[in-house]
């Protein structure tokens, strides 16, 4: 009973303290890629020097994002004067907190044995986790509507009208590739879906959501950035027409927090992609006990290592396709509005609704 | 009954091929080309090479300044070491942003320059480095060298030029202006000009 309560706790801490780390991070990532993309240097001046000595840390500008968060949290907090006074305030936990509850279902690594019981490493194993991700990424329209609804300024409305129909269009073509690979493992439980994956097709290749439905990984991908509201989808705030869209009226933390929730959501849906679609938290061959190789070798190892590495890749893979997915943002020019609406329903929807009644056919002759 | 709109053709609206119709291949080829200049650059950085084409201001400055670079002020000097300046407050009138202050001290035990700076000070933070105070000076005595004062710092008290700063010239090793030679006679030549 102790140990189920202190390991689900370690768990959860595992899973707030991995997205806030990581989102703060990549506030960092983002910086300097860019700039090493664009050959310049980037953020570099933040420093913790150790008291009373001259010993700085700057370690590469890493303490950027600490520093934001501590000028954020201590800025007037600044209101207009004509707002919404309960919508206003509940917009950014709106937001920010459905973000948070999607990580709940993503498995993050194997099952820990400890004596008799076994923890499947997920804080919440639900067998609908599927619908789960799809139900609370939708409730996060709510918060940006209220918003932008609530702070009385046209630029905020123009950005929250935006934000909710494209969330709205892209989540279609969303639910069909997530369908798509529904469909596949035959499971809406993503912790299944991962072991499915661990399998092999013709005993060689692991078969990843990515090698079995590769279309329906790039729909996803595409879908996933327009969810985030990143570049080349970044219509409701783009800074050239409104101001910062949605959050336009917002200040100090509140602003601060729709930005770490923009931060969270990168990571929170990598790690959707890397689950669905990367196999999860194994390596290509690793099972439960170690590895067992295309040729027949097999490789055990102990269960404290089998864990640590399951955590490890999961949590490498996720930062890499965070990289990959900041690596378009500071590729891609942005679509106009009317292109991004025509490639939402015109180009993505029907491509998705083209591989998923194709998959269907297959798995039902194969069945 | 409203028309139909239509979209104003451009004369130089660029023409899409298959090719770019397609999308995810020049999306590929954009990545590609980012993701070649992030690794050449990480590969650099990585080997201690510089993998920017930008100078870390403080800690590193441009070699490429103009030879006609006019960036910091310098106060002539007597043989004896003592600025020429006068304090007449010339520079400080014409200066356009304000940004020179002269504090004067008097002198009566020589006659031919009664009159000095006790303190110069130039506040870099305003500096727009136009000159005017060179052409205004009467004795020749601020000029301007190809220099940065390179004084940043998160603090505006701190980007003072002060008088020991704008001493900080040789008079005898500019080429393009020579300073007269010490004369030789009563007056000892300080140590600094030899």
């Amino acid at each position: 009973m102790i140990t189920d309560i202190v390991v689900h706790g370690l768990f959860m801490l595992f899973a707030i303290s991995f997205m806030m780390g990581l989102a703060t991070v990549f506030t960092w990532v983002e910086r300097k890629q860019s700039a090493l993309m664009s050959d310049r240097i980037g953020a570099n001046r933040c420093y913790i020097r150790v008291p009373f000595t001259n010993v700085k840390f700057v370690a590469w500008g890493l303490f950027h994002g600490i520093a934001d968060g501590g000028k954020l949290l201590l800025k007037e907090n600044f209101t207009p004067h004509t707002y919404d006074r309960l919508c206003y305030n509940l917009g950014p936990w709106l937001a920010a907190v459905p973000v948070l509850l999607l990580f709940t279902v993503i498995p993050f690594g194997g099952t820990l044995r400890i004596g008799d019981s076994s923890y499947p490493m997920q804080v919440a194993q639900l067998d609908a986790g599927v619908l789960f991700v799809l139900a609370v990424s939708g409730i996060g329209i709510i918060g940006i509507m209220l918003a932008g609804w609530s702070s009385n300024n046209k630029f905020s409305l123009l950005g929250a009208a935006r934000a909710s129909s494209q969330m709205i269009s892209y989540e279609v073509a969303m639910g069909l590739a997530l369908l798509t690979m529904v469909v596949t493992c035959g499971t809406l439980d993503l912790g299944a879906m991962v072991r499915w994956q661990s399998q092999l097709i013709g005993g060689v290749l692991p078969a990843w959501g990515i090698f079995v439905q590769p279309f329906a990984f790039l729909l996803f991908m595409t879908a996933c950035i327009a969810e985030n509201k990143r570049i080349p989808f970044d219509l409701p705030e783009c800074e050239s027409e409104l101001v910062a869209g949605f959050f336009t009226e917002y200040t100090s933390m509140k602003m601060g927090l729709f930005m770490l929730s923009e931060f969270i959501a990168i990571v929170v849906v990598s790690a959707l992609v890397v689950t669905l679609f990367l196999g999860g938290y194994n390596l290509p061959w690793m099972t439960d006990a170690g590895f067992a190789f295309p040729g027949g070798a097999t490789w055990n190892m102990p269960q404290w290592a089998v864990v640590v590495l399951q955590v490890a890749t999961f949590s490498v893979k996720t930062f890499l396709v965070g990289c990959f997915m900041i690596q378009i943002r500071w590729t891609l020019p942005r679509f106009r509005y009317d292109q991004l609406m025509a490639f939402g329903w015109k180009f993505l929807l029907p491509l998705a609704a083209i591989n998923l009644t194709a998959t269907v056919i297959i798995r039902w002759l194969a069945l | 009954m409203n028309k139909p709109t239509t979209r104003k053709r451009y004369w130089n609206e660029p023409t899409m091929g298959l090719w770019e119709r397609i999308y995810i291949l020049e999306v590929i080829r954009g990545l590609w080309i980012t993701g070649s200049v992030f690794f050449g650059n990480l590969g650099k950085w990585m080997t201690g090479r510089k993998g920017a084409l930008t100078t870390y201001y403080p800690e590193e400055m441009r070699s490429d300044y103009s030879p006609n670079n006019r960036g910091r002020h310098v106060l002539t000097q007597r043989p004896n070491g003592e600025v020429q300046c006068v304090s007449c407050n010339m520079c400080a009138t014409v200066c356009p942003a304000y940004c020179i202050e002269i504090l004067s001290k008097a002198d009566f035990a020589d006659p031919a320059h009664p009159k000095a700076p006790e303190r110069f000070e130039i506040d870099y933070s305003r500096c727009i480095f136009c000159g005017y105070c060179v052409e205004a000076c009467p004795e020749d005595a601020i000029r301007m060298v190809k220099d940065v004062p390179n004084l940043p710092g998160f603090d505006r008290t701190r980007m003072w030029g002060r008088i020991d700063l704008l001493k900080l010239w040789h008079p005898l090793t500019d080429p393009r202006k020579r300073y007269p030679a010490p004369p030789t006679g009563p007056s000892e030549p300080s140590e600094r000009h030899r």
